[in-house]
């Protein structure tokens, strides 16, 4: 139990550390929300699994704690992407797509 | 099998939310706790009940519970995906990103529908919902290919996830 445990911890950090990654390394901000909410939601579950397996009494807390990130990560993440769109970010393009229309939104 | 009408539709299901919730915050069975939890429950959809309209999507009959498991299934299957397809990603030296927005159709009614649909979208491989407008979600892809159209993108991103969600909310 307490290996089990340790692992998923492991495994949370390593994917917050890539979470962490990605924003340095993406180009412009839709691909940094990308992968910051992506892993970063997995990683915070994983945290929250590994914590179950270290206590077990406190699982119908964390189950809680789980719904609420799974249900409020990807709502943050849209609104601020919506936000950039609406104040004029454009989406980075790929070099050999330059050519090609990027979509017009206001 | 009859389908609730969504008024209705909207109390069960906040109460029977409301009820899931107290029973995993207090961590108990006990008689008493539930007594408690029926009467703070029914206290609080009483309050809110009318501004829950958004749970009026929520289809009532009994194989909505198997379509949600199976969506759960689905969904948590596509969630480590998409963090396996970032860690390649963002771990490659050459960084294989190819982003465009592209539009995907969801022929979803109900605004929660629309909502999971969204959030599932956000959570899976190199997708992030951008902006739900009418029956169009606009979608940031990672790895759009050259001349994507709206519907091999609406076959490729949201079909899967429709599948499911319609199981269960209009």
């Amino acid at each position: 139990m307490r290996w089990v445990g340790d692992v998923f911890l492991l495994i949370g950090a390593a994917f917050s550390f890539l979470g962490a990654l990605g924003l340095v390394r993406m180009p412009d901000v839709f691909n940094r929300i990308q992968t910051g909410t992506k892993a970063v939601t997995l990683g915070a579950l994983s945290f929250l699994l590994g914590i179950g397996f270290l206590h077990p009494e406190w699982w119908t807390k964390l189950v809680c704690i789980g719904g609420f990130i799974l249900v409020t990560s990807p709502v943050s993440s849209s609104a601020l992407a919506r936000a950039f769109l609406i104040a004029g970010v454009r989406p980075w393009r790929a070099p050999e797509d330059r050519e090609a229309p990027a979509r017009e939104e206001g | 099998m009859t389908e609730v009408s969504p008024r209705l539709s909207q109390y069960v299901v906040g109460f029977a939310a409301g009820m899931l919730l107290w029973v995993l915050l207090t961590g108990t069975s006990d008689g008493q706790e539930l007594l408690a939890g029926v009467l703070v429950v029914a206290a609080t959809m009483a309050v809110a009940g009318p501004r829950l309209a958004i749970l009026g999507g929520v289809r009532l009959v009994p194989s909505a519970a198997v379509a949600l498991v199976a969506y759960l299934g689905y969904f948590f299957y596509a969630l480590v995906r998409a963090n396996l397809d970032v860690a390649r990603r963002v771990l490659s030296p050459s960084l294989p990103i190819r982003p465009a927005v592209v539009e995907v159709r969801t022929g979803l009614k109900s605004r929660l529908g629309r909502l999971l649909l969204a959030n599932s979208i956000t959570l899976t491989p190199g997708t992030l919902s951008v902006d739900v407008r009418g029956d169009r979600i606009l979608v940031h892809w990672i790895d759009a290919s050259p001349g994507t159209d709206l519907e091999s993108a609406t076959r490729r991103i949201a079909a899967g996830f429709e599948r499911h969600i319609r199981g269960f909310l209009q």
